[in-house]
């Protein structure tokens, strides 16, 4: 007993520095946006059969929680859907390069019990949701919309949104201060809101999760959350005045529909985008890195980001994420060969 | 009925009355509230069996090999496990433990050896302190002077805020026990001509081994189950790592990041992750009692 | 210096005049270094202290002491009151409390003066193993058992018989300030129930004998030469397992809903000074934010500290009356 007392120290610092001596592959840290996780996770384990000697270890805490700690200068890159500000750019301090992945789309999910179908909303409809102003699932203007479909009769409408700073949220805000003038004075845009009403859940996971849990919630998050969960899905009207479902095709549309408008460093919103086909909800998730980066683990780097907007692209539909459109990634690969190295 | 038996007077009956009725209230009182005593008990047991339950059927059904072997596999596929989670806790809090048990053992033994002046007093404050201060708040302390300055989340910020939590706790107990070894003792050595230094540790401290080392075990069993100080400190990591100058992954964590998610995989790795946990605490807590039950 | 050393030596061995051989330089080198660990341990805390203060600076610079009751929580317009979150710390703490402290006076009282010793044995070391379960563990257990079963079974039936009351009004959904109250008072429940039963303990057993040879039942024994006794010893229980409840994080995270809103029902979500740390601290981006968030993690601080000065202060009273009535 008693030599246990000092033995255990000894071995437990032992134990120490066999595991320091231990090296591991060159480990690049990223940490960022939720929305492309499932996407992001894919890739790097696949990318991993590829380069072998370089691990990317992403940590999806949310698009504020990537571009702070990108400031900070915590991880290697950051993620986000929504672009930097001006105002955190500027805090940066070095240039920072917003690199494109892929789009997605943001649905209007819910679980309303009995109800399997697509329920159909206009603008007004999600906004009035989301204000906290239609409190129960029967309210005419949706039983209105929807004729035919079982709506329960007087239950209540649970908010459910990211407790988290969040791109997901800065493009579903940005979309619904577009559409609504009422949404854009009392709430606005950003990462993190202050929400009329409802409940907050950590991530687009622990959305999901809880409206999949959770009966008379409604909420938001990523399109492949929403599929890969069996989650309902709202038909959106969109700025054409067409019902649109969301899928990989119309969020393809909605970029192409805005191609024109995407400026130089990438930084573009394309919510309520023109177009019959487009889904009003949809965006570019990007990966933000530095413009010059350290010479060994940033080659590494930047040669996943070429293979994840050239090779990469293939996997995205596959994840209901809609390929980045081919006029851009030239645009894009452009980019990347900007990158300095020191 | 006892009425009956006694003839009495008038008043004296009707005052016996009211006494036996009295009695009759008070016994049912009594009846009543240890009713509810037991209904008390049964209601604190209830939860804690239900967790219990829980923990052991959904997270023994989960558990299987490729849990401690396999790192996790990419969102939405079946498999994988938590190899690099165990090995993250197992190393954080052996990075915890080198530094904060020294520590704590040091500066209970000034407590107990030199610690009645003013320093003493001081110090005493201070790891009373230290204990009531919540975890997530030593997290926010570790990730302002250790992860923003190296400009990393790592296992050495992970394991700092989990050590600083084991110090007070550790340097507590060991005051504590060594208070309990006689002065005779101390004063027997030093008549042998001992140095002070090495009475301390060679016959105060190595007296006192046995209970130190419960009290060391039971903080290594509280730290190891913390999560809050963990989240903006040793991070996570998807792969197995074991450089401790990166971020690293923990079990209590991922249980976090698993259980709020929408994957039905993920939900029952958490109950795998958090059997493993639970098991690994009740270990230690009955090893201690063990070792204390030995002792008496 | 070795004046301070031998005095410190002479306060401690009791017995005789020092020897000067006991002075040598072992015995400084010792002395010295666990001084420097002593230090050390202090000099943390202070560091800790400071940085708090430090980090939250920006944020009483702009929201002033108004911080600390301003409901305003949003992000998008940088304003930043932490007066959500000390409302839902406070009334989650509360509630657990409600519910825990009859629950573990029941408990202990029941362990300690009616059950049958093996039964006590075994019922007393579970409850104990209680207190060793990870918070993370009982966040897991409060998402898929507790909620779900408050939404279907006791938020229904608590709507139907007290909704005229506003704390139990509005739609059930599980999660909130009622599953945080609950978890908490989970948590709680072995370190009240532990503590108590010492104190109980505490209480020779001549007291009881004496209620119990002037014919007090059992209850009024218990009543009269148990519960009145120990009533400062349950109020510090009672504080500590307070203190333990302010400063929970995980478990409560994981099932208060977080939201930055006061609502009077139980049934509606919330947030805890504690639970907004761990949500948004990792990722607020702007420099306010963060100070703010510092600043409630330094409210936090100062508060658990207030807890627990004066759970210290009601035991110690306790103690030091307890140890008179002995001699």
């Amino acid at each position: 007993m008693k030599n246990v007392m000092f033995k255990l120290p000894t071995l437990a610092l032992a134990a120490v520095l066999w595991v320091a001596a231990a090296n591991a592959a060159d480990l690049i840290n990223g940490a960022g946006a939720t929305f492309p996780y499932p996407l992001y996770s894919k890739w790097f384990s696949d990318y991993q059969k590829i380069d072998r000697s370089i691990q990317i270890n992403y940590q999806s805490i949310g698009s504020g929680g990537g571009i702070r700690q990108l400031i900070d200068r915590t991880v290697d890159f950051g993620a986000s859907d929504a672009p930097m500000t001006d105002e955190q750019i500027q805090k940066a301090k070095d240039p920072v390069v917003h690199v494109p992945m892929v789009l997605g789309a943001v649905v209007v999910t819910y679980n309303v019990p009995g109800v399997k179908a697509q329920l159909k909303m206009t603008p007004d409809i999600v906004a009035d949701l989301f204000l906290g102003k239609i409190q129960k699932w029967d309210d005419a203007r949706i039983t209105k919309l929807n004729p035919g479909v079982a709506i329960p009769k007087d239950h209540p409408v649970m908010v459910v949104h990211r407790s988290d700073g969040s791109g997901t949220t800065a493009i579903f805000s940005d979309y619904l201060s577009k559409v609504s003038a009422e949404w854009k004075e009392k709430v606005g845009t950003g990462t993190a809101l202050k929400w009329p009403t409802g409940l907050g859940a950590k991530g687009n996971e622990g959305v999901t999760g809880t409206v999949k849990s959770t009966p008379g919630t409604v909420g938001y998050v990523e399109y492949l959350f929403a599929e890969t969960n069996q989650l309902s899905m709202a038909e959106l009207k969109n700025a054409s005045g067409n019902f649109v479902k969301p899928n990989v095709k119309s969020v393809s549309q909605s970029a192409k529909g805005s191609l024109k408008q995407i400026p130089e460093d990438f930084r573009v919103s394309i919510t309520n985008a023109q177009g019959k086909e487009s889904y009003p909800i949809s965006g570019f998730t990007y990966i933000l890195v530095y413009k010059t980066l350290s010479a060994d683990k940033g080659k590494k780097l930047v040669s996943f980001l070429k293979w994840a907007v050239q090779d990469g692209q293939k996997t995205a539909e596959t994840l209901f994420y809609a390929p980045l459109p081919t006029e851009l990634v030239k645009k894009i690969e452009k980019k990347i060969a900007d990158i300095q190295f020191k | 009925m006892e009425v009956s038996l006694q003839p009495a007077a008038h008043t004296t009956g009707r005052l016996r009355d009211r006494l036996s009725f009295r009695d009759f209230g008070r016994k049912w009182k009594n009846r009543g509230m240890r009713l509810l005593l037991l209904v008390m008990a049964i209601a604190a047991i209830a939860p804690l069996l239900s967790v219990f339950i829980y923990v052991f059927q959904q997270g023994g059904s989960s558990l299987n090999w490729s849990f401690f072997s396999e790192v996790p596999v990419p969102v939405g596929e079946t498999g994988g496990g938590m190899l690099n989670a165990w090995v993250g806790t197992v190393t954080i809090v052996l990075m915890a433990s080198v530094v904060g048990i020294p520590w704590g053992i040091a500066a209970g033994i000034y407590l107990s050896e030199y610690g009645k002046g003013k320093l003493g007093n001081v110090l005493r404050f201070a790891t009373d302190i230290l204990t009531s201060v919540p975890s997530i708040i030593i997290g926010l302390f570790a990730y302002a002077i250790i992860v923003v300055p190296l400009k990393r989340f790592s296992a050495h910020a992970g394991a700092a805020a989990l050590a600083v939590i084991m110090v007070p706790f550790v340097t507590r107990t060991t005051e504590e026990l060594l208070k309990l070894v006689p002065n005779h003792v101390r004063e027997a050595g030093l008549a042998l001509g001992l140095p002070r230094w090495k009475v301390v540790l060679w016959i105060v401290l190595r007296g006192s081994a046995g209970g130190i080392m419960t009290g060391v075990m039971l903080a290594v069993a509280r730290v190891a189950g913390e999560t809050a100080p963990l989240l903006f400190t040793a991070f996570g990591n998807r792969f197995l790592s074991l450089s401790l100058d990166q971020p690293m992954a923990t079990l209590p964590v991922q249980i976090y990041t698993y259980a709020i998610s929408p994957y039905e995989e993920w939900h029952r790795q958490a109950w795998a992750g958090a059997f493993v946990l639970v098991i690994f605490v009740f270990t230690l807590n009955l090893f201690t009692r063990l070792i204390m039950a030995r002792r008496r | 210096m070795s004046k301070a050393v031998a005095l410190e030596v002479s306060q401690t061995v009791e017995a005789g005049p020092v020897k000067k051989r006991d002075l040598h330089l072992g015995d400084r080198v010792f002395f010295w270094i666990l001084r420097g660990v002593a230090t050390s341990v202090i000099l943390l805390l202070a560091a800790l202290t400071l940085y708090l203060f430090r980090l939250s600076i920006p944020a009483f610079q702009t929201f002033g002491a108004k911080f600390l009751i301003s409901l305003e929580w949003n992000p998008v317009s940088e304003v930043f009151g932490a007066g959500p979150f000390i409302y839902g710390t406070v009334v989650s703490s509360l509630l657990a409390l409600c519910i825990s402290v009859p629950v573990s006076l029941g408990v202990s009282l029941f362990l300690n003066e009616l059950a049958p010793k093996k039964l006590a044995d075994t019922m007393g070391f579970l409850v104990e193993m209680l207190a060793a379960i990870p918070s993370v563990v009982y966040g897991l257990w409060g998402i898929f058992v507790l909620a779900p079963w408050l939404r279907t079974t006791v938020q229904p039936l608590l709507g139907k018989t007290f909704g005229f009351i506003p704390l139990f009004q509005g739609p059930p959904f599980g999660v909130g300030m009622l599953a945080a109250g609950l978890v908490l008072a989970i948590m709680i429940t072995p370190t009240i129930s532990a503590i108590c039963k010492e104190v109980f303990r505490a209480i020779p057993d001549h007291q009881r004998e004496a209620s119990l040879a002037l014919g007090a039942t059992r209850w009024e024994m218990i009543h009269m030469s148990v519960i009145q006794t120990a009533r400062s010893g349950i109020l510090g229980a009672v504080i500590l397992g307070l203190g333990r409840a302010m400063g929970e994080t995980m478990a409560v995270t994981m099932v208060i809903g977080n939201r930055a809103e006061i609502d009077i029902s139980l049934f509606a979500p919330a947030q805890t000074m504690a639970s907004v740390i761990a949500n948004e601290y990792a990722e607020a981006s702007s420099q306010i934010h963060l100070s703010s968030l510092a600043a409630v993690g330094l409210s936090l601080f100062v508060v658990s500290l207030l807890i627990n000065a004066m759970a210290r202060f009601v035991v110690h009273r306790v103690d030091s009356r307890s140890a008179k009535a002995a001699h």
